[in-house]
């Protein structure tokens, strides 16, 4: 490979000139964010969010309500076979909330984590003829899904009424919890997303790996089930800290979020950090590969 | 450096053989890491340096190599060369939508890039709302699509379709509505690869008088394009490559004729040995221009002659020999050159030459492919298929809006003459 910084490219002539100048140049191994234009084209992620929301219930007839049956024939199920056949323990809630709770934030998850792995093979015909920042493109798929979200939501508050269940006092610390859902989804979708353009593997894994990590999260069963000493190391998993608490800011379920939590914030952070710079790594290549 | 809009050193765009051909899997990533070491072991014994063995040259394709030229602000300058000559390579660099392998570029401007016509459209959403989003993807601002929002909807004459999902346009329509959103875009800097090519004669006189506009008002444009005539009515200058390398840069007419005589280097003659065993067979083809100059690129207005030479060994009854002209598959000519006498001649042993010429004007612009046969009506001897390929460019005529453009439907210029008499 020739030396990128060939004479006649001297980077220090992007000094003194005007801020519309732009300098193009060989892929390089360490890209900075960039956060200030992925700011300037926050139009664009607006229009995205807005063009997937359109888009996804077009030529359905349920519409919207697709995004309470999903969760709730979900916790249907999950109730008759986990919560009556297996008898799992609840926490001392009926199960059908106790698993709704948890469905709730993990739908989000995995479909903004499917959504923003999926978006750059997705859009390639955008990658392929037109420059903005690539970062747009996995933020809103993953943006998307708080729609459906919010109105999955609405059957929540709906059967904690039907329960009468009152939301503890620690209820805005959700929009934290869901904070931590998103940022562990687009996190592990920048990722993915940049593997995806190479390796389309990604795209038949992922179903599997939603599975397992359905599994591995307290979804079907409390986190009381996990033996004490184990508890951080299970919080590498963020998603377990989101659920657990979902059902302790709603259901006063659980303890509080402690050592858990911070090494569940901890690995979130690791991944979307990580994941932000593999991916403006590998984003000087899509338009070849994807 | 106040006047440069756009500055290009040294670029390069180097592309692994089969990158885009093939999705690469894991399997393949596991197996290239589990036999890398075993190369390194191969090329060490061997006294190859791994790097040397990792790029072999011949893995590896120059899709652009040190192409270097300015454009200054105002100016218009046209990127030509042949399919593959990198031209489209050239723009994805500076429309960053692909990094190159070496070399650089500045741009100094509002860049604004139409590598087609219609990028981000959704079919499920409405005219209006394709509007917006297509405005979005090229970077104008949602206020700015505001403003222009009913000047778009008058160029693209869909008034009454504008709350429609386009899954339902036509492809004119959908073309149209496509254009205007881009002729509307208002940057400095205008990077344009063939979106002219659209729409039916009315819009696309529209669209080259748009582009005119463009050029009047003093924006820098770059403009790919194979449209000859195009490139010679909107632009200043010219830039030629061809298999990656800049061959040319200059004035448009210059710039065209080096594109001609490039053009030129496929072989315009053919031969052949004779074989004894026939009673008659071809020694040779040639293509040349009406002036009798040997070539394979034509301009439209230009005759073309096939000149065949061959030997006849033994009195031949009915010896007719023929040229067939194809373009994209199809057999546009199918002709002998028998046609024209009432009864087949018998030809004495002896050398012969036949010319067939096709006239200009009637071809369109395009690569054809010459396929030569001689026989008898009873017995083929010989028939060489592809034995010679041209190509007819547009260059002393702007098709833009002609009938006989070379996406319009229909296969020759027509010969048909029109004639409008008004009766009221």
């Amino acid at each position: 490979m020739k030396d990128s910084q060939d004479k006649d490219c001297d980077p220090l002539r992007e000094t003194g000139v005007a801020m519309s100048t732009v300098l193009i140049k060989p892929p390089q191994d360490w890209v900075p964010l960039e956060l200030k234009e992925l700011w300037e084209h926050r139009e664009i992620f607006s229009f995205l969010i807005w063009r997937d929301i359109k888009v996804r219930y077009k030529q359905t007839i349920l519409g919207a309500g697709w995004a309470v049956l999903q969760p709730f024939f979900t916790m249907i199920v999950f109730s008759i076979i986990f919560g009556w056949l297996a008898r799992m323990p609840s926490d001392g809630v009926p199960y059908p909330i106790f698993a709704y709770t948890a469905l709730l934030p993990w739908q989000l998850f995995v479909r903004s984590l499917t959504a923003s792995s999926n978006s750059i093979v997705a859009n390639e015909s955008l990658i392929t003829k037109v420059y903005f920042p690539r970062l747009v493109i996995p933020l809103s798929a993953t943006a998307a899904g708080v729609l459906d979200f919010a109105i999955a939501s609405v059957v929540l508050f709906g059967m904690m009424a039907y329960y009468h269940i009152v939301p503890t006092s620690a209820v805005w610390m959700l929009p934290l919890f869901v904070l931590l859902a998103i940022a562990t989804a687009f996190g592990v979708g920048l990722w993915l997303s940049a593997l995806n353009v190479q390796y389309r593997d990604v795209g038949h894994a992922l179903p599997f790996l939603t599975q397992m990590w359905l599994f591995a999260t307290p979804i079907v069963y409390p986190s009381s089930l996990i033996p004490e000493q184990w508890l951080a190391l299970y919080g590498l998993n963020p998603m377990s800290s989101v659920v657990e608490g979902f059902r302790w800011a709603l259901l006063g379920t659980g303890s509080k979020p402690g050592p858990m939590l911070i090494a569940s914030a901890s690995a979130a952070f690791a991944v979307l950090i990580s994941g932000l710079y593999y991916f403006r790594k590998m984003e000087q290549t899509f338009a070849d590969a994807v | 450096m106040g006047d440069i809009a756009i500055r290009v050193e040294n670029l390069g765009k180097r592309y692994r053989l089969g990158q885009r051909l093939r999705y690469r899997t894991f399997r393949d990533a596991v197996s290239g890491v589990l036999s890398a070491p075993f190369r390194g072991v191969h090329s060490y014994l061997s006294g190859q340096r791994p790097s040397e063995n990792a790029q072999k040259s011949d893995d590896f394709i120059w899709a652009l190599k040190e192409v270097s030229f300015d454009v200054k602000h105002g100016e218009a300058i046209g990127i030509i060369g042949r399919n593959g000559a990198g031209k489209s390579t050239l723009l994805k660099i500076l429309s960053r939508i692909t990094k190159p392998s070496e070399g650089c570029a500045e741009i100094h401007g509002r860049v604004g890039s139409l590598l087609e016509v219609g990028t981000g459209f959704h079919p499920e959403l409405t005219g209006r709302e394709n509007i917006y989003l297509n405005g979005a993807v090229l970077g104008i601002k949602k206020w700015e699509i505001g403003r222009k929002f009913d000047g778009i909807v008058a160029f693209a004459e869909l008034d009454k379709f504008i709350d429609t999902p386009v899954k339902h346009y036509s492809t004119g329509m959908y073309m149209r509505l496509a254009f205007a959103v881009a002729a509307h875009l208002e940057s400095e800097i205008l990077l344009v690869d063939e979106v002219l090519a659209v729409g039916d004669a009315a819009f696309q006189k529209k669209c080259m008088g748009k582009m005119r506009e463009v050029g009047r008002e003093g924006r820098t444009v770059v403009f790919v394009s194979h449209n000859m005539g195009a490139i010679a009515e909107l632009c200043d200058r010219a830039v030629l490559l061809d298999q990656g390398r800049q061959i040319a840069d200059g004035d448009v007419a210059g710039t065209l004729g080096a594109y001609a005589r490039l053009s030129g280097l496929n072989a315009p003659q053919a031969q052949y040995s004779p074989d004894s065993s026939l009673p008659s067979s071809i020694i040779s083809l040639k293509l040349c221009n009406q002036d009798g100059v040997e070539t394979c690129a034509f301009d439209i207005g230009e005759g073309i002659t096939v000149s065949i030479l061959y030997r006849v060994a033994t009195r031949l009854r009915g010896l007719q020999l023929t040229v067939t002209v194809s373009r994209n598959m199809v057999d546009v000519i199918h002709s002998f050159d028998t046609d024209d006498l009432t009864e087949i001649p018998d030809r004495d042993p002896g050398l012969y030459r036949v010319d067939y010429t096709i006239p200009g004007m009637f071809l369109k612009s395009g690569i054809y492919s010459i396929r030569v046969g001689a026989g008898t009506p009873y017995k083929l001897f010989q028939d060489f298929e592809s034995a010679l390929r041209f190509e007819i460019e547009e260059r002393s005529i702007n098709t833009h809006m002609k009938g006989y453009r070379r996406g319009r439907p229909g296969h020759v210029i027509s010969p048909g003459v029109w004639k409008t008499t008004k009766l009221e």
